[in-house]
């Protein structure tokens, strides 16, 4: 007889994967601005000069792939719950 | 070639579209069918507004000015939108849970609800915004100068100023038409929305199309376009640092900070998830809207005449290709940009001019504040429609003087650099409970001097505004003030310049103002619910107890919300706290929940300054900054879990309280009643028997006899009266009554019910509008008849005014249809609003009433057998009675 995985263990591993998704959105922005930042240290001139079709090629495929990813985060992340209209319920038995 | 008229005809037959657009959109919205309205899509594509005419054409020129540095426009809010999850998430929330209106509604309810702060954030957003509202104009007056000349003509300075004078007015009636229908902020303005998002599908693909073209059409494909932008005169990658990272975090500051993204990506959001959607969506959009800029911008020097504006590339390389369907499509495109921002950034400014300018001064003025005669939503809009045309006559002043010329991309960054002065405030505000009203208004009035002085006023040139001599020297020759090298930093760039020290000093002054004051109550407790907007959303308290009278409450609010709404809301509180009828109790969480929803209409300081004049209590108690304090938070989520028991317990017993009331009134009436009812039968009793004893012993005369006979034949008509009402209510309570319904219109029974009660002829003046009583239905008419008589009666009986005037509205709230009456005499007390549509109940003296008190009992049944319903309205003025009129399958369900 097959023994199915008690429950909780599942919940609490997909709740600890949301954990982990929300961190890999915060940290999303913060390795975005640094590898924006990267071609500033490209040499300019000189032998080793990078022309700006490589640096404008660069720009947007970093551009695409941040896109990406967010997009497949988002698309693992549970909506949180959002608050509900301002209005309270309506209770019913009003004399 | 493309004649100047057609592009006008194009121009014209597609704002008509947009019109169109907006209009149908509006009336799908007010026919609740909204949801495809609000779409996550749809809220992506109005976020698009941050791309404007300065992205369309502007970006091209700056590209070929300075490279891949416009690119830094868009990475910047690319990584705001990437990381949503820090702060674009907060900032909804909290404009979701408090209603907020604009970026200064937020910071002054940050704030503990500051007039002043307000004041100083809207007067930075319109003065930063009256350049770039200018821009806008000017781009689209060039790009139009651009087909002129295409012609062979020339436009002069005239032409100039009056093309950009029409498009105002024509932006202005739009805004005027869709942006004011609705007070709240935060019902949002649909129509404005979706043709926010038509006009971003335009420009994108206006860019787009341009964009293949000059890559496909033009340079010959990919790899020959990568070997042209590596050919030409932008080819060295020597790309400042400074103003890379500088400009990245100013258009991303910009981003959040810039009233009109403010308004569409928080004030328009109807759901969270749209964010979710949006911080990926709108990276794209941005992608391919910078995408072929640089593309555009080579070939456009390459292929134009040296000396030719980069800026018009866009529009001049299709033109010179003999493109002309191509180059209307981009005239569109750009045309679409510059509409688009300088609707909802006027929006956005008339909303802050009015909320925290206009209306407060208002209230002010006229001293008697909430409890004023006049209607507060008529001024308000009215406010908001005047704010509209200033704030654009601004942009249309500031164009004359500045006379264009300036590239469009130098005015942009400006206007960026004056406003994100608010950021440090706001980001404090959300993240930081330790910032105050002092620190705030400290931060934003050193940063926005500032950015004045060493950026905005340079900017009209040298000696324009700022002498030539102090650029040099620095004013009354003190080197350090030098508004292009402050305290003696010398060499940095201008923009670099004024960025650093704006953004650092007001950063500076910000934390040290707030560090060294004290925060008043109110603050602290805005600030903690700012803050842990995501622990505890559950509202505190801001009122704990209050000496206001609900129907005080109601007569302001529907002032301000209008009619229909305010009843609404006050009836669902009714309904919540277990009681009927339109007023509540008068609860510190209810005073709570209306201010907010009057602040979604007028701003959380002038809802809060008027609530503040009906209720007089003590506003913050020490038990509600205990709540505050971080160590209490246990103690309140326990006290929460009480109180949702000791809610649920509280509502019955006030429904108790009020049915025991009820009943013990009632028993006091029908005591009164047997006694009224015996005397009632008693008196023509009495004298039915004296004259027939009279007649019966014979004796007088032939004409005493026929007058005897006449006044025992109406007293039996009296008591035939009386008991037929009896018999009529005993008939409809037991449910024993046939109805037989026919067809028949409103207006007809209206008629028949004021002929019939002979008000025409009397000293009751009845107001109606025909016209909304154009109501088929489908009902007993002669029942309902009845009903509109009795209260057309009532009015007659009870009016105590010298003039007596009864207006009767027909109206429609949600999918009822109502009809109300309304006299103007002193109305009725709210203790008897109770208990008047009881059978036996009458409230004045019985000689004048004439009748037995059953009227009302008898209209309610009616109406209860009908489908529909009657019910007291407070609040109007006088006495006014509320009838539902039955739906179309309210009979088929008996």
């Amino acid at each position: 007889m097959m023994r199915l995985p008690p429950t909780p263990v599942f919940l609490a591993r997909s709740t600890y994967r949301q954990r982990r998704m929300r961190d890999v959105l915060r940290s999303l922005p913060v390795v975005g601005a640094v590898l924006m930042a990267l071609p500033l240290m490209w040499p300019g001139s000189g032998p080793d000069a990078i022309s700006l079709s490589h640096v404008l090629i660069y720009l947007f495929a970093l551009w695409a792939v941040m896109i990406l990813a967010t997009f497949v985060v988002v698309r693992w992340l549970r909506p949180d719950p959002s608050p509900a209209d301002d209005a309270p319920p309506p209770v019913d038995g009003a004399v | 070639m493309v004649s100047f008229n057609v592009l006008v005809l194009v121009a014209l037959l597609y704002v008509a579209f947009l019109f169109f657009v907006a209009f149908l959109a509006e009336r799908r919205a007010e026919r609740g069918k909204s949801a495809w309205l609000r779409t996550s899509v749809v809220y992506t594509l109005s976020l698009s507004i941050y791309c404007t005419a300065w992205t369309f054409y502007g970006a091209v020129g700056y590209a070929a000015r300075s490279g891949l540095e416009y690119l830094t426009i868009y990475l910047g809010p690319t990584l705001v939108m990437v990381g949503w999850w820090w702060v674009l998430r907060r900032l909804v929330r909290i404009g979701r849970t408090q209603r907020i209106t604009s970026l200064a509604d937020l910071i002054s309810s940050r704030y503990g609800k500051s007039t002043a702060l307000g004041v100083l954030a809207t007067f930075i957003a319109v003065v930063t915004a009256t350049p770039y509202l200018a821009l806008q104009l000017q781009s689209v007056t060039l790009s139009l100068a651009v087909f002129v000349g295409s012609e062979g003509r020339q436009w002069g300075a005239d032409e100039l100023n009056s093309a950009a004078l029409w498009v105002a007015g024509g932006l202005a009636l739009f805004t005027v038409a869709f942006g004011t229908r609705n007070l709240d902020a935060n019902e949002r303005h649909h129509g404005i929305v979706i043709a926010i998002a038509v006009e971003a599908v335009v420009k994108l693909a206006a860019l787009l199309a341009v964009g293949i073209f000059v890559v496909w059409g033009v340079a010959g494909g990919v790899g020959p376009t990568l070997s042209l932008i590596d050919a030409s005169p932008i080819s060295q990658w020597d790309q400042s640092a400074g103003r890379w990272v500088g400009l990245t975090f100013v258009a991303g500051a910009a981003f959040l900070c810039l009233p009109r993204m403010f308004q569409v990506l928080v004030v328009e959001n109807s759901d969270e998830r749209h964010l979710a959607t949006a911080s990926w969506a709108f990276p794209l959009y941005l992608m391919l809207m910078s995408l072929f800029v640089v593309p555009i911008a080579v070939v456009g020097l390459n292929v134009m005449p040296a000396g030719s504006n980069p800026d018009l590339f866009v529009l001049t390389v299709p033109l010179a290709e003999g493109r002309n369907g191509l180059a209307i499509l981009s005239f569109l495109g750009g045309f679409s940009s510059a509409t688009s921002m300088v609707i909802v950034a006027t929006i956005a400014l008339a909303t802050m001019v009015s909320n925290h300018i206009v209306v407060p001064i208002w209230l002010r003025q006229t001293r008697r504040g909430a409890v004023m005669s006049g209607d507060v939503r008529y001024v308000v809009l009215l406010a908001r429609r005047l704010s509209i045309l200033g704030v654009l006559g601004l942009g249309y002043i500031y164009f004359r003087l500045s006379g264009g010329g300036t590239a469009l991309a130098a005015i942009g960054l400006i206007s960026f650099t004056g406003v994100v002065q608010v950021l440090p405030a706001m980001i404090g505000g959300i993240f930081w409970r330790g910032s105050t009203r002092v620190g705030a208004a400290a931060g934003m009035t050193i940063g926005f001097v500032i950015w004045a002085w060493t950026l905005f006023l340079p900017s009209f040139g040298a000696d324009a505004v700022v002498p030539q001599a102090v650029l040099d020297a620095g004013p009354w020759g003190i080197a350090w003030l030098r508004p292009q090298a402050l305290f003696g930093v010398s060499g940095m760039d201008p923009l670099l310049h004024a960025i650093f020290w704006s953004l650092a000093l007001n950063a500076l002054a910000f934390f040290a103002g707030s560090v060294l004051s004290f925060p008043t109550p109110m603050e602290r407790l805005q600030g903690a619910q700012f803050v842990n907007v995501f622990e505890h959303s559950a509202d505190t308290r801001t009122w704990t107890r209050s000496t206001a009278e609900a129907e005080d409450l109601l007569i302001m609010a529907q002032r301000i919300l209008g009619a229909t709404e305010a009843q609404t809301l006050f009836q669902s509180e009714a309904a919540r706290q277990g009681k009927t009828g339109y007023l509540p109790d008068v609860t510190p969480g209810f005073v709570d929940r209306l201010e907010r929803e009057m602040a979604g209409s007028v701003g959380a300081a002038t809802a809060h300054a008027m609530m503040g004049q009906l209720v007089q209590g003590a506003n913050v108690s020490v038990e509600d900054l205990i709540a505050v304090a971080d160590e209490a938070a246990q103690i309140l989520e326990y006290s929460n879990r009480l109180e949702a028991k000791s809610a649920e317990q509280d509502r019955t017993a006030r429904a108790l309280r009020e049915a025991n009331e009820k009943l013990t009134a009632l028993s006091i009436q029908k005591d009164a009643f047997l006694s009224q009812i015996s005397h009632e039968l008693r008196t023509p009793m009495t004298s039915i028997r004296a004259f027939s004893e009279i007649l019966r012993d014979g004796g007088p005369s032939r004409n005493e006899a026929a007058k005897f006979a006449g006044i025992i034949h109406n007293e039996a008509q009296r008591l035939t009266r009386l008991l037929d009402d009896l018999l009529d209510l005993s008939v409809l309570e037991n449910g024993q009554v046939t109805l037989s319904p026919s067809l028949g219109t409103l207006r007809d029974l209206l008629d028949q019910a004021v002929a019939a009660t002979g008000a025409e002829a009397s000293v009751l003046r009845i107001v109606r509008r025909r016209a909304d009583e154009a109501v088929a239905l489908s009902t007993d008419l002669d029942r309902l008849t009845q009903v509109f008589i009795n209260l057309i009666a009532n009015a007659q009986k009870y009016c105590d005014a010298p003039a007596p005037e009864l207006r009767i509205d027909v109206r429609r709230v949600g999918a009822q249809t109502v009809v109300d009456f309304i006299d103007n005499g002193h109305g009725i007390e709210t203790a008897s609003q109770q208990v008047i549509f009881e059978k036996f109940s009458r409230l004045s003296d019985q000689r004048k009433a004439g009748g037995a008190g059953l009227g009302l009992a008898i209209s309610r049944e009616i109406m209860g057998r009908l489908g529909g319903a009657i019910s007291y309205l407070p609040g109007q003025g006088g006495a006014a009675f509320r009838v539902v009129l039955p739906g179309p399958d309210a009979l088929a369900a008996e």
